[in-house]
This record gives structure tokens, sequence and C-alpha cells, in this order.
């Protein structure tokens, strides 16, 4: 033994620690998986060990391959048993590995319920504190529906440590469970004005992320942060605070006036630079939401915008791009104020940092006006030629058409410029934007009547030097402005200068190698060109020149018919069909050109991009409607040949229905074609392989022409955009006479105004730039009657939409949290809580949830009915104001135990029962009707081992540990005792006391004889004989739980105290002392605590031979085996080691080391107990102690 | 909110990886990757925020980084928190860093990467900001440092010993000096 000891530790020295492993895997770079491999190889060795602190230090070593990439879930379970280790070094160990790497999906987390509870109720608050770290990272629906009481207890606790880790956990469990949001509320609120800085602030942080997802819920707190925001000095909750208003301005504009001389104060007299810039964002927030009537409205927006502009001018960076951003927030909705720092948006442009390059543009777009628009893109150019081949390039790019596009062209106006721009910005080379281009370009040219001669004489120069800008690369993404191209080419056909050399154009070989939607384009445009090309040559007389033309297009047509591409073959081919035709006849003198044009007569309108989702369902249309009659699958198989006669007949009246239709849906369908194929918005552009034409044959003997790229793109005719400045400059120069005049007579009406500098810059950009040609911007089509809703649709899945809940109406009582509450505190009240936690908690594996519904569902049933025979009991949140050796309260049904159903709980097995007093029996009377259905079926579970608490699937009833301890007209006391084994020969006392009168009770003092045995732990300095004063005081109707620790010398026999509790109740007629004697039975079961325990280890511990023996036999056992298991867990700190049959065995330890083993058998009616244990008297206590228990099964 | 904080060094070798939002290992190793190349390839004097993009959460999110000698200390937030605000508290985490191992450098993170992680766990929990101020923080991390010790720590004297002699065949340590740079200058500027 001894040396298998040494040995042991000799193994051990040899384990690597931490520290071992990264130096190995920093000695072994070459093969670092393999040696990592090798490492888990060791590690999993070690796991298996049963010294726990090897176990951890492998827990520890695996957290650290975590963060490399290495999965570790595998060893998941061995993570619970490290956080199960009762010393702190260890349990962190297991709850950092746990926080890593454990999910919803981690299907163990499921057993960690009990061992978390009991870390939350340890009285070390290093261990609740741990556990709630952990918990907050891997806490799941069903986690947070069964902790959210033990959660929310902890709020109160003595420690802030403790309080502010309980606050910040909460809305994590808000999250997963949102029915605890509401209940647990209050106490929240409660906490925003903790005494301690570091509670408040989690209070705080916690409310602020709920209210940002549901603002409006959260409005009536606004007075309590207005307070906060005033009194409190720390610039992390004044900051939440301050953001947190910026969230709920928008819907209350009176808090807003409120907020703004404060906020401004904040501004001019706070250094930290943080809280000025989140000061400045809710004053822009605050002034956003007040649409007008601010006496000093402008005088803050000034001031917002004078405070980003140091920080904009800032040499920081971080603060340079904070001022950007936020000066975006203002411009939304006062532009005007923002356009005066035009030169230093524009200044940023130029900055080396690309964010804030790219904030400075986002800016820049609302900052535009008529009149600055030409310059700003002009400087905008000027970057794109810089920048080039980057994504930033991308960005200006797409910049600059959303800055000209903006508002349906409000601030174009000269359209001829904005072509040029368009045509310069082709020049790009290697964008993925073309596309944008070729958009604008159609859009433009469609929706401008007045541009299209410009826009087409542009376009028919960009085909003519196609080569230039569909140059090298077939990658180049600009090509795509050929599409544009040549469909206004072609459709504005009457409008080019000279159609026959823009046809030649679109006839080279080299067209071939475009991409095949834009050859298609093509195709279609040049007999839209050779239509008109046609017509103009008939006019004048020329048959030649028309015939000229035909043969043109003959000659150059095949190669369109030799594409790979089919849209481009198939329109060819009809096209060469159609000319040769056409050939024939003029052949023959006869004029054609009429009935060519014929094929493209019409005049297209621009269709707005929504317009078929608007276009109403016409009355008595039922689009959910079936058209037929689904065939119904009730048929049976024998009679399945009529079911086909059937069906032919319904095929049948398939057909005519709709017959009367037909021509109506044809004529629709048509119309919608054509409305389609003439829309540039609806050809969906597809790029297509680009390296096609290299497989195509003969592609060798076309012409390729090489060009020098650095010479810039100067096509003959072609103006360029910078002309356009001078142009504006020259109109405006024109234009200013009138302009001075306007303002002098305007400077006359405010001549008490601001600085002249600002209202100077306000007129200015408020007058309009008389356009360069009249313009007639053609809006977009919709449909007749278009909805003009815009429905947006919210995502259902959003998880923050459960949290939107009124948490002004009172609480229901169906919405109390999941409590554990005495037995007749209990009441008819709430339905829900009850239900949930009990059943949930026995339940481990999610496939048995669906059961756990039903049995949910029939529990609430009863509770309502129950609701009606109950008479109405107080109605008790607990509270625990101390941290130690708590355990969560859940609630039962008082009636449960009448019927020898003795309540227990597998898992939670940390609490126990104790001998009911008669009392109480009496008032569960008018409940007992209800018992009957409450029981659970029997049930026959498979004989299959379970794991170490593990249960099959028999809902088991629900259980309660807390029983009644003494009660009067004014207080009544339930109590449960808690060992822990942190610190041995210490128990914890939870009593809860529920106010029972009209009376508010304070005062309140606990106090007990103690005996030689047993001690109460009194505060430092009082003596044997002082009560000690419980930590709060109860409102009429209310309970709490108070907790008082207990020393125990000896714990083999159980034992009783007697107490008393004195207090002041005080009512109208005034305060009486009032006191309420009690026995405190300390059983012996309550000195054990339930510790899990291996089958191995398990059989060594009976094989040791150290123990002795005892055994028991209780016969007319009804109970099935599960439930008695459970029972014996629940109330007698068991765990279940192994089962096999109706056959278990059980272990528990005491708070002093015994090690009890108990061998549970089932036979017919009977149960026989054997237990061994290192103590006998202990022994022969606790199984007369079961007896007792079982025989009321 | 946080969602994630990740502490590489300057060659993207990962130190600390803490999401507070479920990622498989790989996924999470892949954002740790991307995170690296984007602010590898910012000089250090321009700002510290970058829009990351479709990285973790969308466009709500923002990388928010500070570089110290070898190590890059990055923060993922969504727009609840104040950008200004994280930065102070990557220099109240690494103060307190500072404070825990005296001088910390890169070695510290590299060999106790768990007590990094206790040290955060101080700092932030479960994505949201617990403790901002750093004494009180190095109060409870080292009065939990004096409860590991009375339990007798992790690997009690034996294994001790042995790690000692280990230790001594380590020529290569000061192999890569900048590993061993302070990561903050001598005087702790302040936060």
């Amino acid at each position: 033994m001894a040396l298998k000891m040494v040995k042991g530790s000799i193994d051990r020295m040899f384990d690597k620690n931490l520290q071992d492993l990264v130096r190995g895997i920093r000695n072994h770079k070459e093969d670092e998986a393999k040696y990592i491999s090798q490492c888990i190889d060791e590690i999993k060795q070690e796991l298996k060990q049963d010294n726990i602190a090897v176990k951890a230090n492998a827990v520890c070593k695996l957290t650290y391959l975590q963060m490399l990439g290495y999965d570790i879930s595998w060893a998941a379970f061995n993570i619970i048993e490290v956080m199960s280790a009762s010393k702190f070094t260890f349990k962190r160990i297991g709850y950092l590995a746990a926080s890593q790497c454990f999910h919803e999906g981690t299907d163990v987390i499921m057993l960690t319920t009990n061992q978390i509870r009991k870390d939350l109720s340890s009285p070390s608050q290093y261990d609740t504190g741990v556990a709630l770290t952990g918990l907050s990272c891997f806490v799941t629906p069903d986690l947070a529906r069964d902790l959210a009481n033990d959660i929310m207890t902890l709020m109160s606790h003595t420690k802030p440590y403790i309080r502010k880790k309980a606050v910040l956990i909460m809305y994590k469990v808000f999250l997963k469970y949102p029915e605890s949001l509401r209940p647990a509320f209050p106490r929240l609120k409660e906490k925003l004005e903790d005494p301690d800085p570091g509670v408040q602030s989690a209070a705080v942080n916690v409310i602020c992320e709920l209210a940002r997802r549901n603002p409006k819920n959260y409005l009536s707190l606004a007075p309590l942060f207005f307070k906060l925001m005033t009194s409190s000095t720390n610039n992390w909750v004044l900051i939440k605070i301050i953001k947190l208003f910026g969230a709920l301005t928008p819907l209350e504009p009176r808090l807003g006036k409120k907020l703004i001389e404060p906020l401004t104060n904040l501004i001019h007299s706070t250094s930290a630079m943080s809280l000025l810039y989140e000061c400045v964002n809710t004053v822009i927030a605050v002034l956003i939401s007040l649409s007008s009537g601010m006496p000093n409205h402008s005088a803050s927006i000034q001031l917002c915008v004078q405070k980003l502009r140091i920080l904009i001018e800032d040499s920081d960076q971080n603060l340079k791009y904070l001022g950007l951003l936020a000066m975006s927030k203002i411009l939304r909705t006062h532009p005007k104020s923002v356009q005066a720092h035009k030169d230093l948006v524009l200044q940023c442009l130029d900055d080396k940092d690309e964010s804030i390059r790219l904030r400075a543009l986002d800016l820049l777009y609302g900052m535009v006006s008529k009149k600055n628009l030409v310059e700003i893109v002009k400087k905008l150019m000027s970057h794109v030629d810089k920048a080039e081949g980057t994504t930033y390039r991308d960005e200006l790019l797409t910049k600059i058409i959303d800055i000209c596009s903006q508002c349906n062209y409000q601030h174009i106006t000269n359209f001829q410029w904005y072509i040029s721009v368009l045509v310069e910005l082709t020049r790009l080379e290697g964008t993925r934007h073309g596309h944008l281009i070729a958009a604008q370009m159609l859009d433009v040219a469609i929706r401008v009547k007045a541009i299209r001669k410009f826009a087409v004489s542009q376009m028919s120069a960009l085909l003519d030097s196609a080569h230039l800008v569909a140059s090298s690369t077939q990658r180049n993404g600009i090509c795509e402005v050929l599409y544009a191209a040549a469909w206004i080419c072609g459709e504005f056909s009457e409008h080019l200068q000279e159609p026959q050399q823009t046809l030649e154009a679109m006839l080279r070989p080299k067209v071939t190698t475009l991409p095949g939607h834009i050859q298609a384009v093509y195709v279609q445009n040049v007999v839209k060109l050779y239509a008109s090309i046609l017509q103009q040559k008939e006019q004048a007389a020329e048959p030649e020149a028309a015939q000229d033309v035909t043969q043109l297009m003959v000659e150059r047509l095949p190669q369109f018919v030799q594409s790979a591409d089919l849209e481009v073959q198939e329109r060819a081919s009809c096209v060469l069909q159609l000319v040769k035709h056409i050939q024939k006849l003029q052949a023959k003198d006869v004029p054609v050109a009429e009935e060519v044009s014929a094929l493209f007569a019409g005049e297209l309108n621009p269709v707005a991009p929504k317009a078929q989702k608007k276009v109403p369902v016409p009355e008595g249309l039922d689009l959910d409607a079936w058209i037929n009659e689904p065939p119904s699958d009730s048929e049976s198989e024998d009679e399945k040949p009529k079911a086909i006669f059937h069906d032919e007949e319904q095929r049948h009246a398939k057909q005519r229905q709709p017959e009367a239709e037909e021509e109506e849906l044809a004529r629709r369908r048509e119309a919608r074609k054509q409305e389609q194929a003439n829309n540039p918005f609806y050809i969906k552009s597809s790029p297509s392989p680009q390296k096609r034409y290299q497989d195509m044959p003969g592609v060798e003997h076309i012409p390729v022409v090489q060009i020098d790229l650095s010479v810039p793109l100067k096509v003959p005719g072609m103006p360029v955009s910078d002309q356009y400045v001078k142009l504006q400059e020259e109109r405006e120069h024109r234009q200013r006479p009138e302009k001075d005049r306007r303002r002098r007579k305007k400077k006359d009406k405010d001549k008490r105004g601001k600085p002249r500098r600002h209202s100077s810059l306000h007129t200015e950009s408020d007058e309009d730039i008389a356009p360069a040609q009249r313009v007639d911007i053609v809006t977009e089509e919709m449909p007749e009657n278009a909805l003009p809703s815009d429905e947006d649709d919210k995502d259902p899945n959003d998880p923050y939409r459960a949290l939107d809940v009124d948490l002004d109406r009172p609480l229901a009582d169906s919405e109390r949290l999941p409590v554990q509450k005495h037995r007749n505190a209990e009441t008819t009240k709430s339905p829900e809580k009850e239900d949930v936690p009990f059943v949930e908690k026995k339940i481990k594996k999610p496939r048995k949830k669906e059961k756990k519904h039903r049995e949910k569902e029939r529990e609430k049933k009863e509770k309502r009915k129950e609701e009606k025979e109950g008479e109405p009991g107080a109605n008790t949140v607990t509270a625990a104001p101390e941290g130690g050796g708590e355990e969560p309260r859940r609630e039962e049904r008082g009636d449960e135990d009448e019927d020898g159903d003795n309540e227990r709980d597998p898992e939670k097995a940390s609490k126990h029962k104790k001998k009911k007093p008669k009392k109480k029996e009496k008032e569960e009377r008018p409940k007992d009707k209800k018992k009957p259905k409450k029981k659970q079926p029997p049930g026959e579970e498979a004989a299959e081992p379970v794991e170490n608490g593990a249960l099959a699937d028999e809902p088991l009833p629900p259980m309660s540990s807390y029983c009644l301890l003494a009660e009067n007209s004014y207080i009544k006391m339930t109590y449960d005792i808690q060992g822990s084994l942190q610190k041995d020969s210490q128990v914890t006392v939870s009593i809860v006391l529920d106010n029972q009168s009209s009376s508010f009770l304070k005062g309140m003092e606990f106090n007990v004889l103690d005996s030689l045995n047993t001690r109460l732990a009194r505060p430092e300095g009082s003596s044997v004989h002082d009560g000690v004063p419980v930590p709060f005081q109860l409102p009429p109707g209310i309970s709490n739980e108070a907790q008082f620790v207990f020393t125990i010398q000896s714990i083999v026999m159980a034992q009783k105290l007697k107490g008393t509790l004195s207090f002041i109740a005080k009512n109208d007629e005034g305060s009486t002392h009032e006191k309420l004697d009690f026995k405190l039975h300390f059983s012996c079961t309550s000195y054990l605590v339930t510790t899990p325990c291996y089958s191995d280890a398990f059989a060594k511990l009976l094989e040791s031979g150290d123990l002795s023996m005892s055994s028991i036999k209780v016969d007319g056992i009804s109970m099935s085996f599960q439930n008695l298991l459970a029972k014996i867990c629940f109330h007698h700190h068991f765990s279940v080691v192994e089962r096999v049959d109706s056959c278990a065995s059980m272990y528990s330890r005491s708070i002093q080391g015994h090690h009890v083993c108990l061998l549970v058998k089932k036979g017919e009616k009977s149960v026989s107990v054997d237990g061994k244990c290192s103590d006998a008297t202990l022994l022969s206590n606790l199984l007369a102690e079961m007896k007792a228990t079982l025989a009321e099964c | 909110m946080i969602q994630a904080i990740l502490v590489f060094n300057n060659h993207g070798k990962p130190r600390l990886v803490r999401f507070y939002q479920r990622f498989p290992e790989e996924i999470q190793q892949q954002i740790v990757r991307e995170t690296f190349h984007l602010v590898l390839k910012r000089d250090d004097n321009i700002c510290n925020f970058l829009e990351g993009g479709s990285l973790i959460g969308g466009s709500d999110y923002k990388l928010i980084y500070r570089h110290y000698a070898t190590l890059y200390f990055v923060f993922c937030v969504d727009s609840s928190e104040s950008e200004l605000g994280i930065l102070d508290l990557i220099q109240v985490f690494v103060e307190t860093l500072d404070k825990c191992f005296e001088n910390v450098c890169e070695l510290d993170l590299i060999f106790h990467m768990d007590k990094v992680h206790y040290i955060l766990q101080e700092v932030v929990m479960g994505g949201m900001v617990l403790e901002t101020n750093m004494n009180e923080i190095v109060a409870q991390i080292e009065a939990q440092n004096r409860l590991e010790k009375s339990e007798g720590g992790l690997s009690a004297a034996p294994a001790r010993a042995v790690s000692a002699v280990k230790n001594i065949n380590l020529p290569e340590i000061p192999r890569n000096i900048n590993i061993g740079k302070p990561l903050l200058p001598a005087p702790a500027c302040g936060a």
C-alpha cells in the first residue's frame, strides 16, 4: 500500500505540467502535431487515474491545447469531475476548461446542474465566483431555468464580489430563459442603487444591454438613471447610462429635453474623452429625436459639431475616427452644420489610415449639395486615380455613384457632366463595379430624356473605343459598361450622328471576345441600329447604301452565330435569317425599313425595382386558396383502383377550370414577357466563363491590337468631366449678381443672427444652381394601386425578441421564478414555476423533453384546479442574505407526503427533509382531493445499469427538503440543513421566514441554546446567549431566507436544539414584541453530503474491510424502484453508483469524511438496504432514519 | 457585449483565446488568423478600430485592439460598448497582468495561460465588463492565489522540484529576446 503510494507520487513527478507541455511544444517545432498527439495520449492516461490532482493537471493542459485549436470535447466528463473537486485550485481549472469548451450541444452539461448549484451556495465566495464565471460562458436554457432562482438569490449576497457576478450573469439567464426576466427584474432594479459601485455598475450594464434591444420597456427607469447620471462619478457607469439614454430618447422626447443640460455640462467639464464622446453622441440622439421647439437647439448642435471638430483635428487617430463616426450621425438630420466642415472631411480623405478614409467617405455622402457636388466628385476622382487597384478604390467608385445618384439625382444639375464622370470611371482597370457604372448609364439615359442625345454620342464613342475599355483583360469587370453602351446606342439610335460607324464598331471581330451576355446585347442592338439606318437610307432614297449595310450585316453576323454562348448564338441566327430575308426583299426593291423598325417600336419606361412586389392583389383573388382541391390522402389501399379513376376525373376538371381565363392569362404572360424583355432592369447579367474564346476555332486569326495602357484614355470628341467644373463656375458667375441681391436681402433680415460665416454658408447651399439643361427626370413607374407600405420584416429568430416584455405590469403569479419554497407558502398560486424545476431537473437527457412537457401540462391543469380550491397562501420569493451553504428552494406540493409519496429528487441530494410536524398536515387537508391525480403511474423501469445519478424516463414526484420548524399567527418558519465538505464539522441551516400577518416584522433575532455538541456560530464578540440578528425585515406577506451556521462536534447521533425567534411586529395599532419557540432537529442525514463515486473506487472501498455493516428491511412498498432511489438520493443525500435491475449501490460521505455505502435491493413488495460505514453508530442511525422514510413509500 | 478577446503575438501565435459565443475550434483558429492578418498590416500610429465585417457578428461589431511590444490584444465588441472605454479596458487588463506577473512579458502569457484566464475572468465575465478598478481586480486575484496556496497548489512540492530540474536545460529561452520584452514601458502609463 505504502509502496503504491510512493510509486504514485513518483509517477506524478514525471507527469508533465502545463509549463512542461508548453516547453515541449516549443522544442518540437518541426513535429508539433506529432508531439501534441503524444501528449494527448498521456493526458488520456492521466485522466484515468483516481487522483484528482492528476486529473486537474491533465484538464489544465487540455485547456491549453484547446487554445491551439484542438477539440477537447471528448474530455467533457473529466472536466465535470474536476469541476466537482472540493479544492478551489482544481475546481477553478475545471470551470475554466468548461467555459472554454462547453456549449449547448455538450450532452454531459446536464450533469453539472447540481454541482453548479452546490458551488453557487458554497460558503466560500470564490467557489461561488468561479461557478458563476464558468456558468456565464456555457449557460443553456435548461441550466438557466434550473438555476435562475439560485442566482437571483445570490444577487442579494452579502459579498459584493458575488453580487456583481450574480447580477451580470442574470443577463445570460434572461437570454436563455426569458420567463425569468419579469420575476427577477425588481431585484435587478434594486441593485442599481447598491452601495457597492461594482454591483451598481454591473446592474447598469445588464439593464443597458436589455434596454438596447427593447428600449420602450425601460422608459420607466429613466428617472432612476437620471439620478444616477447626476450622482455617479464612475465613468464606466456614466458611459453606459449615457448610451442608454441615447436609446431611450427617440421614444420619449421630453426626456431628451431634460437631458440636454446635464449632458452639455458634462461635455464642458469632463476630461475623459470617452465620456465626452458618448455625451456628444447622446446629445446628437436627443437632437435628432426633437423635431423642433428647443430654444438652445442650434447652440447644442454647434457645441457638438465644435467638439467633434476638435476630435477630428486631434492627432490621435482614434479620436479622429470617432469624431467622423459621430459626425455622420449629425449629418443625417443637420447636414448644414456638418457641411461647414467640408474642408476637414476632405482632408481626412488623404489620411493614411483606411478606416478614417472610409469614414470620411461616408460623411461626404451627406455633405453634397447642388453647389459642391461637382467639386467633391472632382476631388474623389483624383483620389480614384491615386488609389490604383485597391479595394479602397472600389469603395471610392461606389461612393461617387452613390453620392451622385442619391435622392433621385437631386444634386445633379448637369447630366452631361455626370455622363462624362461615368465615362471617365470606365478607365478604371480591374474594378469589380463595372455593372454599377453600366446601371447608372442606363438609368440616366432612360430617365433623363434631355440627355439622351449626349449620352448616345458618348456611348457610341465608347463603343468605338471598346477595344480600349475591354482591352487586355477579360477579367476586367469594366467591360460591363459596353453592355450599357450598346443598349443605349441601339435603343436611342435616332440620336446617333453616324449610325453606320457605330454599327461597324459593334460588328468588329474583337467583340466576340466579350462575355456572352454582352455579345447578346450587341446582337440585339445591332438590329435596332440596322433598322434605323435602313429607314434613314430609304428616306434619303439611297437603296445602294441600304443594301451595303445589309451586306455588312450578312458578312459579320456569322461570327456571332458561331458563339459558344447559347443566347448569342440563338439571337444571331435569328437575326442573320431576318437580314438575309431583308436582303432578298431589297434585291426586289421592296421597301422594308418601315417593317423592320416596327420590330422595335414603342417607348420604354423605367419601372421601379419594387414595382412587381407592390402589385396589389386584385379583389376577390385569394392566393392561398386551392385552385383545385388537393387529393385527400385518406383513401385506403384497397380503394386504389377507384382512386385512379377518380384522379383522372379530377384532372379533367383541372384543365377545364382555367380554360375560361386562359386567354386572359396568355395575354398577361405576353405583356409581362414583353415588359421584362424590354426593361433593362430585368436583364440579369451573369458573367460567363471568361476564357471561352480561347477554345473557339479560328481565334488565332483575329487581329489583336496591342495597346499601350500607360496612355490615359482620351477618346476624341469625348468631353472630360473637368471641363464641367469650369462650365459650372461660369454659370455661377453669371448667376451671381442675382444671388448677391438675394443674399443682401436676407442679411438685412437676420442681423442679430449668428456669425456671418455660418449664415452665408447656409444660404449658399440653400440656393439652387440653375440646371445646365432642362431635365425631366422620369420617375419610375409603379403599378396602379401600389401599396405604399414598406413592410419591414423582423427576424422571428431574434433571440432578443423574447425579452421584449412589459416590465411595469405587476408580476402575475404564474410567472414567478421556479422557486423552492416551504410547502405551505408554496400554494396554489404559481403553477408554472413549480412544475418547471422539479420535472426538468430530474430529467437529464434531452430526448426526455417531450415527456417533460406533457408532465408540465398535466401539472398545470392540476394546479389550476388547486387554485380554485386552495386557500391563498403568501407568495414568497425567497432570498438568501448570505451565500453560504444555500440550496435552492423549490416548490412542492403540500399533499404529497400524506400520500406516502415522499418527494425526493435523486440529483439534488444535498438536502434532506426530516419528520414533518403534525401541524402541517392539518393545513394540507383541503388539498387532499388532488392527490390521486398526481400520483405517478407505477412503472417498471428498464434493467440497464444506470450511471451515477442518471435516471430512467419515469417522471418523479416533486420533492422538497424544507420542513416546518414552527409557526404562529405572525410568522412561519421552515428549514433545511445542509452540510458542506469544505468546512468539516459545520452545517448551514437555511430558514425561510414567512410573514403571515398584516404586520411589518422587524428586529428579528434568532437564538438557540447551544449544546456541548452543537453550537450556533455567532458574530465575533457576542456571548453564547446572544441571538443572531436576521439581516432583513419582512413586510406583510413576504418571505425571505436566512442562514445560520452551526458547528458540530460529533455527527454520529441525531440531536435537537431548542431555540427562539424574537421579533417586533408593527402594524397600524402599534408594535408588539413577539417570539416563537422551535426545536431544531439535526438528523444524521443532514451531515451527509452528496458525493459522486465511481464503481471501481466503490468496489475498493468495500473490499478494504474497514467498514462495519448493518442492514434493514422494509415491507409493503408499492413505489417503483426508480422513485425509491430518487427518494433516497434526495432525502438522504446519496448518489447512485451503479444500478442493475432492481438492485443498486449508493454512496455518500459525511461532513467529517465517513464513507457510507449502501446496497439497495427491491423484492416483490419489500426493500432491503445493506449499509457499510466507517462508523457503526452513524450507520445504524442513518438506517433508522432511512427506514422511516421508506416506510412512507 | 464583448464577443471575443484574442491575444496573439507578432507572428499570429495565439496566447489567449476567449470567445463568449460558441464557435467550433477550427472556426476559432480561423478567426484568430484572419484577425491577425487584419491588424498586422496596420501601422502602430493609425487608429485602433477596425470594422470586423463578416468576421464575427456582422456590421454591428468592431475590432478594438492595442499592440504592446510583441503582443496584440484584440477585443471584438458590439455597438453597446464605448470604443474608447474598451481601449481603456485593454490598458487596465494589461496593467493588471503587469502587476500580477511583475513586469509582464510574452513569456508569462506563454507559460501561464491559465493564470491569464483567471485574471481576465475578474475583468470580463460572460462578455460583460465585470470590474474596471485595477486595485479591486488585483485584490481578488491575490486572495484567490492565497487560497490556492493554502490548498497546496496544483502541483505540490515534489513536482515543483522536478520542474526546477527540467528548467535547467533551457538554453533557448533567451533565443528570442523579444519574447521577454516587457509589454509595458518601465513606468506604466496611466489608463
